[in-house]
């Protein structure tokens, strides 16, 4: 697959909500990038958590049924910006061929027939495979100089091992290498796969509260600017939640964080009204500030060399 | 009392004493389930094999034939199994020529640990035998008779 | 020909799914079969009676017994028949235990195939010969390949017994795993204080030679004749003028080498004596960071030395020796940890295996007894040991126990206490497995003496938070996830064979199993033996042991080699292979195909003819098979017998 082929593009249910400014700026992006991005049509929900929790074969059935749209399309090769429904559309592709909840999940997609060789992966991954680093630095025309970023990816952009293919399951790197690339100094993070809590945040706010809390601290305490992230529920947990885990520990973080796409955009100087940055609950004022100050310090240096 | 007629097929396997024989030992110290058909000869080394064996057997009436010796390099008489591998390729090949369906007859390798991978290979090659239409009858064949009686004195 | 049936009912192991009286009474039926019967264990006194008196009551002249493998009972039953005054080859097994009974449930298939093994064996032994087994000279030396506690052991009750042997050790000097050990459980006693000795006795004793930095480079023969090559690796120094003085440590230049011995814990000169107990106690070159290799230019040592023994030109050298038996005992590797990026992958400088961390603690290690951080020097304070790395976990396809680890956590968290009183240990493990002489309650004082606090529950993440690191993990019993601070954490990382070790098994022609363990003749009756005559095995080559073990087998395969020896002759299976001189052409295909070099061509009457050397063939057939005129016959495995097998189950 090259990126001149146009990818199925799966938005999720949070990239037309919670994450607004996810979709926004992956398609910003993967515009800049050459990723040509086609909408599925008439997509509907992965069944996000409770769908395999209560029916395997119902959630198998919903996700497949994306997958059966977008073959309408003569599309193929999907991409999402969501680990969840990365998980949940993967998970469907290996049920439909169970011996058990392969048939009852065709028998509810009510006619369509799933065909062979759909693939779906992150847009992470495809960013990975088919930008150079060399691109991306070329593309950084404001590069992230100076600015210190603590990669996290949440608990299943590259777990379960298997189902996922995304390297070292405890330590993948792809962030890292795309970041890098872009010009940011990035921060080696210890907690960059663990949980976030999750959807625990309503049922047991503590939960998030504390470990959320862990990998704010963390993050702060290795002196990041910024938290950059790849998952919806994650961000909101991270960002949207600050204020609770401030409350909850009696700290008084005030750590942006922000999608991966919204850092790359900005390196790539795209509008920040593409970039969603006014979403943000956690103000990133502060990282926008230590940019434009580097790029003077920058700028500045240059000119004393001139005049010198 | 042959094969229980319709349950079974007729099966023979030539096993190395070292390494087969004993992942055989294992499997069934083991109690890893197999089906019944395979009835196993044991031989000092798969280099014992003479490919004459195989097809007199498969001749009169065997529907498979398993050969299982020792890994390559892992031969208890350091190189039987080279000269077993390169005769009973040859004797694969042969089998086409001679009118017989070349599934009937398999080698493998197994050595005296793999008590799983025995119960597998059998269970394989009896599942793929079974597939198989059974034996056909060759007549009664003098010539035929001469010949393999000449290699056996 | 008189032949007599025994069906074994092995109790319920056969009888069970099998109709041992039923395959006994049809078998009456088949040719030369004047007697059948069914016993419950044919094995057993009044069972080997039983076929001791059917011999004589209906004077039988040949026997079959259907039970368990053949490379079970054989030789019992063997011995059984010739006691009855029937030649003991006139004998054959059917397996229908292991290879019917045990891996099928219906007992009407079962039987009938019982009962078709009972056939092929009557068939096979139809065409059997009574043969008498041959004597020939063994050369009484022993070679112990490995020189770790298990080998030292089997070399020096070898060598007492009087048994000249040869040693062959991988590394510059014996002692193995042991000799890096401060000190060992439950007495926790100084290793080297044990050992020490022990190593001094294998190079002082007359009767051993030691080659150190020495690897097998092939073998050949059999029990008894074995010829060996000994590739001996050069070390640039040459062993009979180096004194083991020391200068040319002192003075090479080359200090940042990584140091072997001590796992990689502080750093060694290129050229070096591994540690001050070494035997042999002779410098050793490291070319990969020898100056005089890697930059061609240096030099320093062959200066100094005052005895001139470096030699930067040395080149492997291969020796051949005639050993009548041999040991193997290669030990055991560490388990490749770097695979749990959750542990850090070796990213962080205070996550140590417990190797390592013996030898941080050792008084002849690289901090002198002083425990102290890799990363900064400083005494830790809260150590953190995690059990089972490694070990018991089939996603990295290491699903045994290694045994050990749980006791040397014990040892390692009391001696922590000793070294640092203010200092507290936590033990993450998944069960405590301690069943050895003193060994529970060894554990036991771990915990309550030595207040170690043990956690059971896995750790899942392991992260540094400024300069301590923090074990996060699961407390099974109180059901809640914890976290520790820690300033060190140890590692207690599995056993693997050691490296190479399935190379090395296909150069004694022995077996091993997916793990690279040597696989010894019997699980229970036969643990020192291999299925190779003559190839005995000690220590953690044949699975992970703990040093008792290791001791008490070296010991074993030492009784073993000296019984083997101690005969002037040793006899020979003659289920060997025979020429028929009026069918050999000559034509020598069998000669070149011999992997033994037991058959020569001879002149007879003006022609060429193939001839066996009796004493030298060892029986594979690769001759009768490769044989075109048929001419060469493998006793009791002739082409008539397989082929009579073959046509009892084909024409039936």
């Amino acid at each position: 697959m090259s990126r001149n082929e146009p990818f199925g593009y799966y938005p999720g249910c949070s990239g037309q909500g919670t994450s607004a400014e996810y979709d926004s700026s992956t398609r910003a992006v993967c515009a800049e990038l050459g990723m040509k991005l086609q909408d599925l049509e008439d997509w509907n929900c992965c069944g996000s958590t409770p769908a395999h929790t209560v029916d395997h074969s119902l959630s198998t059935a919903l996700s497949a049924r994306n997958f059966v749209q977008a073959g309408k399309q003569g599309l193929f090769d999907i991409v999402t910006p969501c680990p969840s429904c990365l998980k949940n559309m993967r998970v469907a592709l290996r049920n439909m061929s169970d011996e058990h909840i392969g048939p009852q999940a065709s028998k509810l997609l009510g006619g369509d027939t799933l065909q062979e060789g759909h693939t779906i992966k992150s847009v992470m991954q495809v960013i990975h495979e088919q930008v150079s680093a060399n691109e991306i630095a070329a593309k950084s025309i404001r590069p992230l100089e100076g600015l210190k970023v603590a990669p996290y990816y949440g608990c299943l952009m590259s777990r379960p091992q298997g189902l996922m293919q995304f390297g070292d399951p405890e330590n993948p790197m792809v962030m890292e290498e795309i970041l890098a690339a872009a010009g940011a100094e990035v921060l080696p993070f210890p907690l960059k796969v663990e949980c976030c809590g999750a959807s625990m945040g309503i049922p047991l706010n503590e939960a998030v509260t504390r470990l959320s809390g862990k990998i704010i601290d963390l993050a702060a305490a290795l002196g990041a600017d910024v938290i950059a992230v790849a998952c919806p529920l994650c961000q909101m947990n991270l960002d949207l939640r600050q204020g609770q885990i401030n409350r909850a520990h009696k700290t008084h973080f005030q750590l942006p964080v922000m999608y991966y796409t919204q850092l790359l955009g900005l390196a790539f100087a795209l509008p920040h009204n593409e970039l969603g940055l006014d979403k943000l609950v956690v103000d990133p004022q502060p990282v926008l500030d230590k940019l434009a100050n580097q790029r003077r310090a920058v700028a500045n240096a240059m000119q004393t060399e001139g005049a010198a | 009392m042959s094969v229980l007629t319709g349950k079974e097929r007729r099966i023979v396997g030539f096993l190395c004493n070292w390494c087969s024989y004993g992942g055989a030992d294992t499997a069934g110290v083991g109690r890893f389930v197999q089906p019944t058909d395979l009835r196993i000869i044991r031989v000092p080394c798969s280099g014992r094999i003479n490919p004459l064996f195989i097809v007199k057997a498969l001749l009169g009436g065997a529907d498979g034939v398993l050969v299982s010796g020792c890994h390559p390099r892992d031969c208890h008489y350091a190189e039987g199994n080279f000269y077993a591998r390169r005769r009973l390729e040859m004797c694969k090949n042969l089998l086409p020529l001679v009118g017989i369906d070349p599934k009937r007859f398999e080698y493998t390798w197994v050595s005296a640990s793999e008590g799983q991978r025995w119960q597998h290979v059998v269970t394989e090659f009896t599942k793929q035998i079974h597939a198989l239409p059974p034996a056909p009858v060759f007549p009664e064949s003098p010539e035929i008779e001469r010949l393999a009686a000449c290699a056996g004195e | 020909m008189r032949i007599g049936v025994f069906i074994c009912h092995c109790g319920t192991n056969i009888g069970a799914t099998v109709d041992s009286a039923g395959v006994a009474e049809n078998a009456k039926s088949l040719p030369d079969v004047v007697f059948a019967t069914d016993s419950m264990y044919t094995c057993s006194e009044p069972g080997q009676d039983g076929i001791i008196r059917a011999i004589s009551e209906h004077a039988l002249d040949g026997v079959v017994v259907a039970a368990c493998s053949p490379r079970m009972h054989e030789p019992t039953f063997r011995r059984a028949v010739e006691r009855a005054g029937v030649n003991r080859y006139m004998f054959e097994m059917a397996n229908i235990r292991e290879h019917v009974s045990w891996i099928g449930k219906d007992k009407e298939a079962n039987s009938n195939k019982a009962f078709e093994l009972v056939r092929i064996a009557v068939e096979k032994l139809r065409r059997n010969r009574p043969l008498t087994p041959k004597y020939f000279p063994s050369t009484k030396r022993v070679l112990v390949i490995g020189g770790g506690v298990a080998g030292i052991q089997a070399a020096l009750d070898c060598a007492d017994a009087g048994i000249e042997v040869i040693m062959v050790e991988r590394e510059p000097s014996i002692g193995g795993k042991m000799a890096k050990l401060d000190k060992t459980f439950p007495t926790v006693d100084c290793s080297s204080c044990i050992l020490g000795p022990k190593m001094v006795d294998v190079a002082q004793h007359p009767k051993i030679t030691l080659y150190a930095c020495s690897e097998l480079e092939s073998v050949s023969g059999f029990v008894g004749n074995f010829e060996v090559v000994i590739r001996r690796k050069a070390t640039c120094v040459d062993n009979t003028k180096c004194t083991g003085c020391g200068l040319c440590a002192e003075k090479c230049p080359s200090k940042k080498s990584f140091d072997r011995f001590n796992e990689g814990v502080g750093t060694t000169t290129a050229i070096n004596i591994p540690f001050p107990q070494a035997i042999p106690k002779k410098a050793v070159i490291d070319k990969s960071f020898c100056r005089q290799f890697v930059k061609g230019k240096c030099g320093v040592c062959a200066k100094v030395c005052p005895t001139g023994a470096i030699s930067y030109e040395q080149q492997d050298e291969l020796l051949t020796v005639q050993v009548g038996a041999m040991v193997a005992a290669t030990g055991y590797d560490l388990v490749d940890w770097k695979v749990y990026s959750e542990y850090g992958g070796g990213r962080y400088p205070d996550v140590v295996t417990s190797l390592q961390y013996e030898r941080m603690m050792s008084a002849s290690g690289p901090f002198g007894g002083h425990i102290k951080r890799l990363s900064d020097g400083k005494e830790p304070k809260n150590v953190v040991f995690i059990q089972c790395v490694g070990s018991r976990d089939v996603s990295i396809g290491r699903p045994y126990c290694s045994g050990f680890c749980c006791m040397y956590t014990a040892k390692q968290a009391i001696l922590t206490k000793d070294h640092i009183p203010d200092s507290q240990s936590y033990v993450f493990y998944m069960d405590i497995r301690s069943p050895g002489k003193g060994y529970d309650e060894f554990t036991r004082r771990a915990q309550e003496e030595y207040g170690t606090q043990y956690i059971r529950g896995r750790v899942s993440l392991i992260y540094p938070k400024g300069d301590r690191y923090i074990v996060r993990g699961v407390d099974t019993l109180a059901g809640a996830q914890v976290e520790v601070e820690a300033d060190l954490v140890v590692l207690a990382v599995g056993v693997e064979a050691a490296a190479n070790s399935p190379h090395l098994a296909e150069k004694l022609r022995i077996s091993y199993d997916k793990f690279g363990f040597f696989m010894e003749s019997h699980v229970k009756l036969k643990p020192i033996e291999t299925n190779t005559a003559g190839v005995f095995l000690a220590g953690c080559s044949q699975g992970p042991k703990d040093i008792p073990s290791s001791v008490a087998m070296g010991s074993a395969a030492a009784a073993k080699a000296i019984g083997l020896l101690s005969k002037d002759m040793l006899e020979s299976d003659p289920q060997i292979a025979q020429v028929n001189i009026n069918r050999c052409v000559g034509c020598g295909k069998c000669i070149n195909v011999c992997p033994y070099k037991a058959i020569r061509e001879i002149d007879f009457r003006g022609q060429a003819k193939a001839e066996v050397i009796e004493a030298v063939c060892q029986g594979c057939g690769l001759c009768n098979a490769t044989c075109p005129q048929g001419a060469v016959q493998l006793s009791h495995f002739t082409d008539n017998q397989i082929l009579a097998e073959v046509e009892a189950l084909c024409r039936c």
